[in-house]
């Protein structure tokens, strides 16, 4: 059984171009929106790709910068500087 | 006494303005550039006509031969409106202080080959007037061009040039004071190798169709000038021990490359619409690119010596490949 791992992000502007990013790179993303952050799940797997936030900013993203946006995560993190990978390592 | 406490969520009514929603297909939460930028300009209740320009509405799509069937593709890939353009550039120009600073405190703009100094005061300096004449043609797109898409992109355009000549003329001041600028315009004004450029320039003025305009301005003139000064001559300087300079020109460096994406992405777009559009493009592109390269071969030949000619011949295979990626066919191609 798999069980999911979530993201959740500020709906601020920022929020919203790597929310879209997310929901481009991963089909089985399932999407809650709230009135101050959108919460992300996915089975077993999300990934967040530096390059399609970057296409959705319009500017270069660091993915360190994730980290003014971010509300909260669950699952194991797997970062390098092109991508991040939220799982569950079993 | 038991106390209930409840929670109401609030939904709001509305995610965007509906000018915008209207536009997304959807109430959906839009982004600060798409609600700066979608549907901005008036586009109707025109009551008179420009008494300059009767033939005309004040916002006329007829102002140039490329049409689209909407302007609001023409999207800024940067996604830039007033305040994330002013951040980003504020950021650039931080680097700039931090390296003038750097270099002015240990005068490093004055001290290199005075040979080489002389050719930087010849080759660099005039090209504060072409960013003016740059500065003029982005400033007459702002004016004829239609859609806030690509008239707000090409007003932070103008800002820009005027901001190159500044740093252009602060370099001169570092390098030797007023009179250096004074010598610079003599050059720009009557040195034989400045005059083809001198009169590419002004004949950018006077073109009738905007879009044109954009091609000359931003694909072929500044496609192959940014890379042969910026890129070439400055080469040649840093075996010059004029590395300060290459320091307080990056923003030149970093600007085209930022600057490219942009007209590169509404090129393309424009291109991709019709057959009709891609056809004036590559009229324009190859008119203007043709003039540019010929134009510019005399003070290349000044700098760079006899190699001027494959450099710059280097240069037009690249930039006619750029070309070609964003769907503007050369016409010697189509020919063949």
């Amino acid at each position: 059984m798999t069980s999911n791992v979530s993201i959740t992000l500020q709906n601020t502007d920022d929020g919203r171009g790597i929310v879209a990013a997310i929901i481009a790179d991963n089909p089985e993303a399932v999407v809650s929106t709230y009135p101050a952050m959108t919460k992300i799940d996915c089975p077993s797997r999300l990934i967040m790709n530096k390059t399609s936030i970057e296409q959705q900013l319009g500017r270069e993203f660091d993915l360190h910068e994730l980290n003014l946006t971010m509300v909260s995560i669950s699952g194991n993190v797997d970062e390098d500087d092109d991508r991040l990978l939220l799982m569950w390592n079993v | 006494m038991a106390l209930e406490i409840k929670t109401n969520s609030v939904r709001q009514r509305q995610q965007t303005f509906s000018n915008v929603a209207r536009r997304l297909g959807s109430d959906k939460p839009a982004s600060r550039y798409e609600e700066a930028t979608y549907d901005l300009q008036p586009d109707v209740n025109f009551h008179y006509r420009p008494t300059w320009d009767p033939a005309h509405e004040i916002f006329d799509k007829t102002r140039t031969s490329i049409i689209m069937a909407d302007w609001y593709d023409l999207k800024d890939p940067r996604q830039f409106y007033y305040g994330t353009y002013t951040i980003q550039r504020s950021r650039m120009m931080e680097a700039v202080e931090k390296n003038f600073a750097f270099a002015e405190k240990r005068g490093l703009l004055s001290t290199y080959d005075p040979e080489w100094q002389a050719m930087v005061c010849f080759y660099l300096l005039p090209l504060r007037h072409l960013e003016w004449g740059a500065n003029m043609n982005a400033c007459n797109m702002v004016d004829q061009g239609y859609g806030a898409a690509i008239t707000q992109s090409a007003m932070f355009a103008t800002m820009d040039r005027l901001g190159i000549a500044q740093i252009i003329s602060r370099i001169g001041l570092a390098m030797g004071g007023a009179s250096t600028l004074d010598q610079a315009k003599d050059y720009w004004v009557s040195a034989p190798e400045w005059q083809p450029i001198r009169q590419l320039v002004e004949d950018s003025f006077v073109v009738e169709d905007w879009f044109e305009q954009f091609v000359a301005q931003f694909l072929s003139l500044d496609g192959l000038l940014y890379p042969l000064v910026y890129g070439h001559f400055d080469a040649i300087g840093l075996e010059r021990g004029a590395g300060a300079l290459s320091m307080v020109t990056e923003f030149m460096v970093d600007w085209q490359e930022e600057i490219s994406k942009w007209a590169d992405t509404v090129l393309k777009r424009a291109a991709a619409e019709s057959d009709t559009n891609r056809t004036f493009l590559a009229q324009w592109y190859g008119e203007w690119t043709e003039r540019v390269q010929t134009a510019l071969l005399p003070l290349a030949e000044k700098v760079l010596g006899p190699t001027a000619k494959d450099i710059l011949a280097s240069l037009r295979e690249s930039l006619d490949k750029r070309a070609m990626r964003l769907g503007i066919q050369i016409e010697a191609e189509i020919a063949a």
